[in-house]
Parts: structure tokens; sequence; C-alpha cells
């Protein structure tokens, strides 16, 4: 797969189907933003970045990983961008790459307790593999 | 009144409680809920992205089944009905979704969006009404002081999901008033735990909770009230408190005030 | 046969660019009629009218067409050279190749198909035109105002000034709109009282205004010149003409629980009330929701207090019908409800308030007597924070998509103000832009943060958290990139400006047009931004788009000189493109008068010779003083009668064939 930048930018939005231009740099999303404390790159910067076409940057972010995916920033942008869903579709061009899981069958065990709900493993394997 | 009822893989096992106390409940009241053959596991996750079909057939399919039934698919985990709620909110308005998704189908009649979803909140709301559900309580909650945790799944995104209001629901804390307790509004009733990330971002997980339960505890709630396995889970094994707030799912304290 | 020229105007390049111009002058020249056709870079100049002239001279020209932009950019323009040049105005017909053609086009061969076929269609009717004449209508030398706010004193004020008379009609029990509410004004910080209510008694007092308040325009008809209209003046239950005003009947009405609208609910008032001390005019109105006599029968203290006896429970509407030479529509504006907001939490806490209720707390004769408390305890807040943009600029739909103008300029006078009062409180304003355009504004601006320590931050509020008695207002501070949390005990919402609700309803009365946000549409948003596309109707202040109060009673000024402007003719040329029956091809069927929206057509009685005999019949009339010539009437003929001068059935017909052809 060859990885140009207008393809990055491309798949992003197709999987996204989320326009990064209406985004008026208000900042409602971040300060919505529960996972903002955890995050190294926040919600407006993201969709800022995709804009841009720093998607390549975005892929190393760790934000992927902190995002509640609780819709808080899709729900008060007053623009409709969704920043979440910018932002799942980054993470699923990571995870769909080779190798791009962040979670494996072999780790669970150790991460179980007794009462975690099988709805958090399906979203866990969800959100971090193919 | 009669309506399929889709449970979902955790209420089968971990929240067997939310479950059954929902049905002896629902029996109670005259509501009869036909579980779906065969139903899978809606994935849990809505999958955001729009190239994703596959994620997305098993609501598509539960909600195909519920049109043939003609009826209304009833959903109570809070995360099956978001799910299922937005994938027929996407059979609904986006072609290439659809046809995809028809195109993984077996059955002759396309399924095109005509199954309501309903949660059993508004189920109770809507069909049986919070009036007629007060008369039937039997042994009203008096005196508790009940907070309602909504979370996120529930009410956002608030056009698709057209639950409540996002920002301002109400729709718990009528039903904790029918119950005969009080219910306590705190900010953080429908902010998210952080329930997702539980398995890998345990710490981040546990401080997102712990702000909901500081809220609650702030605003002089015993305990929480949720529809959701996971939001359960993670306020009760993984946030930390100066003080313990027991949580239950809305169909246990449900169950108690019916005596069933 | 006409002898028609053909011009076309390549705009510049606003045309040319799109079309060929050459193909479509030389297609032309083969078309029916056509003796002349050429082409100029601009038609509209004073060189291209006369090239038109001097074709008319040197061609013997008795129609023409000119292919160019909008009729109703310069149709006028052309018929007055056509005019000048001998040939009659109604000979003229525009080919409208701009907006319809090469403004939309991209492929200059698709473009200069549609130009050619946009064309030959108004050269095929020009073979049909017949010169027209216009007649004359009076003028009505009154004018009405709709809106008693600072926009429609203004204007009623500089048409009375003129010698005109004019009647306001205001829906509140009192002229003054929301100027009256408001503290103090940018950027001047004067008093707002001060110097409107000077303007609302030089109203009052003006021997050609009359003022009708607690009254609605309920229904229009007419035309320029000459408006019908009936207005409906709400029972006050008090007779205006003998009540003193002493207010006695205020003072001991039991029923104390009504919301006080003046000071936007932050208060109450009395059932029998005045909005304001200095209300014009000073007339107590009854709230008949609110009044126990109404409610229950029980009561009537207030009429047996008032010593002039003026209280009358049974007191009807009174229905004035006048007749109006001209509209003004100055209906200003209200604040977007904030229900699809309610993560500020303005349901749910009173401390978060809106704008205008904070300009009733700082007002001195607000509910607070002018000192800043906390809605919810009395107490003088610590802290102070403002979020603009709340209900501005949201493409969503649970607000408006536009900015509201005028919130960053008041943000930032609240905000100083505050700090100059009470300097040991924190202030502090998210903000997205900030938009200051206008003179000393910026400056204005500037001097809240440099000279009064107001604290901008650029971001906006995610959430208001009630937290332990206060507010914790939970913000982005984005040349921060960080997550901000302030304490604040006062949150102050600049909720986007609204168009009245009244706007809709009036705007089908007037058939006056609104766009999607319910403002009025001006007939040029360039070179006509006071009048409304319909003739004789004008606007003035916000209804017309959000604007500040040196704005609004700029044009609510340049209203009223257009209004003075028609008012000082004694004759109105009127459209010549009127309906007229064929008295022989009438069969009497009634659908036109239907029809007719403005009441034109009747029905007579008249001795015609048929076939040789002499023989009764019922016939279409149409009224020409009445007839707007909208052409509903020859739609709806079955039997061909009814044709539309300038328009006719033959004329419409022979566009279609070109343009099929």
């Amino acid at each position: 797969m060859h990885q140009n930048n207008n393809y990055l930018v491309e798949t992003a939005a197709q999987i996204s189907g989320v326009n990064p231009k209406s985004c008026m740099k208000c900042g409602k999303c971040t300060a919505s933003c529960p996972a903002f404390d955890d995050m190294d790159l926040s919600p407006h910067m993201f969709v800022s970045m995709v804009e841009a076409g720093r998607i390549r940057e975005l892929m190393e972010s760790t934000s992927l990983w902190k995002c509640l995916s609780c819709f808080a920033c899709v729900e008060r942008c007053p623009r409709g961008v969704e920043p979440s869903t910018l932002m799942e579709a980054v993470r699923l061009m990571v995870i769909r790459k080779q190798g791009g899981h962040r979670i494996s069958a072999d780790e669970i065990p150790e991460l179980l307790d007794k009462r975690i709900p099988q709805q958090a493993l399906t979203s866990a394997f969800r959100k971090y593999s193919r | 009144m009669v309506f399929d009822y889709y449970p979902g893989c955790t209420l089968k096992t971990e929240a067997r409680e939310l479950d059954e106390a929902g049905r002896r409940s629902a029996a109670a009241l005259g509501i009869e809920l036909q579980e779906l053959d065969a139903w899978q596991c809606c994935g849990a996750v809505y999958p955001l992205g729009r190239d994703e079909i596959a994620p997305r057939l098993s609501s598509v399919r539960a909600l195909a089944a519920a049109r043939d039934h003609r009826r209304d698919l009833l959903t109570l985990c809070s995360a099956c009905h978001h799910v299922i709620k937005r994938v027929n909110h996407d059979i609904r308005t986006d072609e290439k979704i659809r046809d995809t998704a028809n195109s993984y189908m077996e059955g002759e009649q396309a399924y095109q969006g005509e199954t309501k979803v309903v949660h059993y909140l508004e189920m109770l709301r809507d069909t049986l009404g919070f009036d007629e559900l007060k008369n039937r309580i039997k042994k009203p909650l008096t005196g508790m002081k009940i907070g309602a945790y909504y979370g996120c799944l529930l009410l956002r995104p608030g056009k698709v999901m057209s639950f409540d209001n996002p920002e301002n629901p109400s729709i718990m804390e009528s039903f904790i008033t029918a119950l005969g307790a009080e219910p306590v509004i705190y900010p953080y009733r429908n902010e998210c735990c952080g329930g997702y990330i539980t398995v890998k971002e345990k710490d981040q997980a546990a401080r997102t909770a712990s702000r909901v339960i500081d809220s609650a505890l702030e605003h002089g709630a015993d305990c929480l009230i949720t529809a959701c396995p996971l939001c359960l889970y993670n306020i009760d094994v993984n946030g930390t408190s100066s003080k313990d707030l027991p949580v239950y799912y809305i169909t246990q304290l449900l169950a108690q005030a019916l005596d069933v | 046969m006409q002898r028609i020229g053909v011009f076309v105007c390549w705009c510049g390049s606003n045309i040319a660019a799109a079309v060929d111009i050459e193909t479509v002058v030389q297609a032309m020249k083969s078309e029916p009629g056509v003796v002349y056709s050429t082409d100029y870079q601009y038609m509209c100049s004073e060189a291209g009218q006369g090239k038109l002239k001097d074709a008319v001279k040197e061609h013997g020209l008795t129609g023409i067409v000119i292919c160019a932009c909008s009729p109703r950019m310069h149709e006028a323009t052309f018929r007055n050279a056509a005019k000048a040049a001998g040939v009659n105005p109604y000979m003229v017909e525009i080919a409208n190749i701009r907006e319809q053609c090469s403004w939309i086009h991209r492929d200059r061969a698709e473009a200069t198909a549609k130009a050619v076929v946009l064309s030959r269609t108004a050269v095929a009717k020009v073979n049909l035109n017949t010169p027209l004449t216009p007649g004359t209508s009076d003028v009505v030398k009154r004018a009405l105002v709709i809106g008693g706010g600072i926009a429609g004193l203004q204007s009623a004020l500089d048409i009375a000034e003129a010698g005109y008379q004019v009647d306001i009609v205001e829906k509140q029990p009192t002229i003054g709109g929301k100027m009256a509410q408001l503290d103090k004004t940018f950027p001047t910080l004067d008093c707002a009282a001060c110097i409107l209510t000077p303007k609302m008694v030089d109203a009052a007092q003006h021997e050609n205004i009359r003022i009708y308040t607690y009254s609605e325009v309920e229904q229009v008809s007419g035309f320029v010149g000459n408006f019908s209209v009936r207005i409906r003046g709400k029972a006050r239950s008090v007779k205006a003409d003998i009540c003193s005003g002493c207010g006695l009947c205020m003072e001991k009405c039991p029923s104390k629980k009504a919301k006080d609208e003046f000071n936007m609910g932050l208060n109450n008032r009395r059932a029998i009330y005045i909005p304001f001390a200095q209300a014009i005019p000073n007339v107590p109105v009854i709230d008949r929701e609110q009044c126990i006599k109404f409610k229950t029968g029980k009561c009537g203290l207030c009429a047996r207090v008032c010593p002039a006896d003026a209280v009358d429970f049974e007191q009807q509407d009174s229905i004035i019908e006048e007749r109006y030479g001209a509209v003004v529509l100055a209906t200003g504006f209200h604040t977007l409800s904030l229900e699809h907001y309610d993560e500020y939490q303005y349901a749910r806490q009173p401390d978060v308030i809106t704008s205008l209720e904070l300009e009733r707390i700082m007002n001195a004769a607000g509910p607070t007597g002018g000192k800043l408390l906390r809605p919810s305890n009395g107490k003088a807040p610590k802290s102070v924070v403002f979020v603009q943009c709340v209900g501005s600029r949201d493409t969503t739909g649970c607000g408006k998509t536009y900015c509201s103008k005028i919130c960053c300029m008041y943000t930032a006078k609240h905000a100083m103000l505050i700090r100059e009062k009470y300097p040991e409180v924190d202030v502090s304003v998210f903000y997205i832009d900030v938009r200051t355009p206008g003179k000393n504004f910026d400056e204005f601006y500037r001097r809240a943060v440099e000279d009064y320590g107001v604290r901008y931050i650029k971001g906006m509020v995610g959430k208001v958290v009630p937290e332990k008695g206060r507010l914790l207002v939970r913000g982005s501070d984005l040349l921060d990139d960080s997550q901000v949390a302030l304490e604040a005990d006062l949150v102050v919402l600049a909720s986007a400006v609204e168009a009245d609700a009244s706007a809709k309803g009036l705007a089908t009365l007037l058939t006056a047009s609104i766009d999607t946000n319910n403002f009025y549409t001006e007939a040029h948003p360039k070179l006509k931004p006071v009048e409304s596309p319909t003739a004789g109707v004008y606007l003035s202040g916000v209804c017309q788009g959000p604007k500040d109060i040196p704005e609004t009673v700029a044009q609510a000024s340049a209203a009223a000189v257009k209004v003075v402007g028609l008012l000082s003719k004694d004759k109105l040329l009127s459209n010549p493109c009127i309906a007229r029956a064929d008295e022989l091809l009438c069969s009497g069927c009634s659908n036109c008068e239907h029809v007719c929206p403005y009441g034109a057509v009747s029905y007579i009685e008249q001795e015609l010779r048929i076939h040789g005999r002499n023989q009764i019949r019922r016939i279409a009339k149409v009224n020409e003083a009445i007839c707007q010539g909208c052409g509903a009437c020859t739609v709806v003929c079955t039997s061909g009668a009814m044709d539309l001068r300038g328009f006719s059935n033959s004329q419409i017909m022979a566009e279609v064939d070109a343009l099929c052809r």
C-alpha cells in the first residue's frame, strides 16, 4: 500500500464522512472532553491536523487510545464536525495496518478480573484490533 | 403489548440481574418480551467508520427480524441500544450502507429501517406511562436518594438517539420518582465514566469514574442507577472515592419496588 | 413586423468569460424581426446606452433586446434609454444571460448555447410586444411604522419632521422596544434611557405622529401609495383617555406572580402594570391571564381604588382601519431561546443568565436597583464569566448560522462596566473571535482588556457545572492548548439575536419577503438596502438583519427618506402590465375573482352584441388601479379571456416556442 499524504487524507475523509473544514476553531470539543488530561493532542488540534493533512503524525498520537467515544464533542460541536468520529477514522487506519493491533488475545487473561463484563472485552477488541 | 426483545451478550452473563429483573418487572406490568431467536452480539461499539459493514450486520438482522414480526425492538443494555438505534438510523439515512448491508441479508424484503427501537425506559415512559408505573408500585422506595447515571450511550448523539434532552435529561429522574424515591440531579450524570477503555487504560478509567461518583456524592446521592453493565462495572469496581456509593441496574430497583 | 435591435453585453468578464459573445451576436442576426445585432463591454454605461440610442436612430428600431444581467438590475435603465431614444419603454426585453447563464455554467459551449436560446426567446417576445402607457394612482400622504423601538421611532420622527402623518403600531403596552431595557450603550457608555426616552416623548408629542400601543396589524390590502390596513388595538382594560397614570391600581393589585417581562422575568409584576416608569403611554394594562377578576370573577380592587374610574373590565378590542401610502417594517428582534444549549445550565441554574438579563441587573431601575447581585441568593458575585457566540454561528440547526454582530461589543461593555464598578470582581470572557469593526469599537474592546483587566480567553465553554454553591465553568484555552475550569458566581451567555416572531406573519400580510432566518430581505443587498422588494414597504433596524444602535438609527433615517420621497409625490406611475378581460370570451365563471389576491377583479352585467344580437352577459372587469399584474387570473381562466398586458398568453407561447425550437 503506498502511503502518500493525499491518500491518507482521503482515507480519513472516507472512513469518517466528516468534513474538518467546517470547524471554526471554537474549541468547544476540547472544553467538553473528559479524556483531555490523558491526551497528547487535544480534540481541536486533532481536527485541525486532519484538516492540515498531518495524518501520519496523528497515527502516532496517544489520543487515539484515550478517546472514550463518549460523543460529548459531537453533541456540543456547533459546526457538526464530530471530532470523535475523525479520531475513530484515524484509529481504524492504524489498526487496519499489518501489525497495527493494540491488543492480542494472549494478553487478555492477565487483564481480567472476576467481574469484568463481556461488553468490556468486546469493546476492547473492537477498539484495539481489526 | 408485545415487544421483540434483544438482551445482548452481557445480559446473559455478567449482567444477568439487569436482564432477569427486567423480565420479571415487565411480566408484572403486563408487557410481553419475546426474546429474538438466535440474536447475535451487537458488537458493543457502534461502528463509527462509514465503510464498516460487517459490524452493522448483527443489528440489521435483529432489526429485520422485528420488522418481520411487526413489533418494536426493545433493548435494555445501553450499549446494545446505542448500537442498534444508530445502525437503524444509518439504514434510514445512508443509501450506501443500506444497500451494502442488505446485500448480506437473507430474505426477500430489503430492510429499510422500518423497525422502531425502544429502550426499556422509553417503554416505561411511552407505552406504560410513569403515572401508571407509580400506581403499580407495591413497595415504594421511600426515602432513597438516587442519582440517575445516564452516561453517554443512551443520550448521544441527541439527534440520532432521540432518547431525551442530552444535556438535561429527565427520563430516569421521572422513573426514580415513579418508584417512590427521590432523584438526585448532579452535573456528571451525563458525562462519560470511561468504561470503554477499562481493559487497557485502567488508571484513566478509574479517574473518569471517580469524577462521576464524587459529583453524585456531593449532591447527596445514596446510590446510582444505570442501564449499562459497563458503566456499572467501571464505577463499582474501578471508581475510587472516599465514600462507598452502590450502583444498581435500573431493573433491580424496579423489581424491588414492584416486589417481584 | 418589428424592427428589433439586439445588444449583447459582456459585463466586463462576467458574461464574456463564459459566453462567446460573437456567437450570440451572429445568431441573433438571423432571428425574425432582428435588423441589427451588436455587443459592448458595458451596455449599462453611458457609452453603452449611447450605442442603443444611436442604433435606434440609424436603423429605425421599434423593439430592443438587451442580453445582459437580471432585469431586476437594469431593466429600468434600458427602458429609460429607449424612452429617451423615442421608443416605448415596454418595447424593451431583457435576456438574462448573466445570473441565469454565465454565472452558473462552467462549460463555455454550453453557456453560449444557452445564451443564444435565452436571447432568441426574448426576441420572440418583443415581436409581439405592444407599446404600453402607465396609468397613475394617488398617494395617501400618511405612513405606517410597524414597531415602536428605536428603529420605528427614528423612522417615524424623521417622516413626521418632513411634514407627513405617521402612525406607529407597537404590540407591547409601551413604545421603546429593546433599547428601553438596556443600561448603557457602547462605545460611549451613555445611558440608554437618557437618549431613548426623549425620543419616545418627542414621538408621543409630535403633532404628526399617532401611536397605537398594545396593537397589531391584522390585515393589509392595496399597494404602494395606497395600502389599506386594519389594526387591532388589544383591550387594555383601562380607559386610556381618562387614566391619569397615578399608579394606585398597581399598588393595590393583589396578583403579584406574573413574570416581569421588562425585567426579563427576574422579578414579578402585578396583573395590572406599566412595563417601566417612563413607559409611553403612561397607562396601565391588565394582564387578563393573571388578573384574579378575569380568572375568578372576584377582586376588582383596582377598579375600586381608581380615582378616575378608568378601569374597564368589559373593554373590547378596538379596530382601526386606515389608509397609508407607505409602510416601514421595524419589528426588531428577540434573543434566542436557549433550550438547545442546556450544557450551560441556563434552565437549571438561576446564576446562569443572558446578557439582556444582565442589562436589567445592571440597570438602576432594574430588579436589583442596579446592584450586581446573583439571582440565586442576592449576594455579590466575586467572579463573572461571559460566554460569547451562544447560539450564533451554529450550523447544526440548534442555533443560528449567522454572527449576531452586536455580542462582542456588548460583552466588552458589560465586562468593562463590572470591572469599573466592582474592581474586586474577576471578569473573564470566552470568545471564538472578537469582532469589533466600527468607529472606536476595537479601541473600546482593547480598553476592556488593557485598562480594565478583563481576562479574554480564546476558547469555548463545554459545560457549566454547579459545584458547592458556585458554578464551575469548564472551557478551553486554545492559545494555551489547555482545559480551564473557572469558578464563577455568575455566568452570562451572549445569546444569539433572532428576528421577532411577528416578522413572518407580517411578511405574508405585506407580501414582503424574508430569508431563511426570518429577516426581511432587502430589494438589493447593496443598492437598495432599506427597500423591500415590495414597492412601498421599507425596512428599518434589526428586522432586516442584526445591527447595533448607531446602524439601526442610520437605517431608520434612510428608510424615512425613502418614505418621504414617496409621499412627496402626488401621483405614482402605475405598472401598465396588468390584466384585461376579453368580454367576448369571458364565460363568467368567477375563477379569476376568487384567485385574485388584490381583489382587483369584479363581475358586472353588461349588454354585448354577440352574433348580431344584443345580450346581457356577466363578465369579469379588472380594476386597473388595484391590479398588480401578478397573472394569477390568466392562469385560472378557462376560456382564455383573461390576459396580462406585457405578458400576454401569445407572448408567453412565443417564448416557449423559441425555447423549444
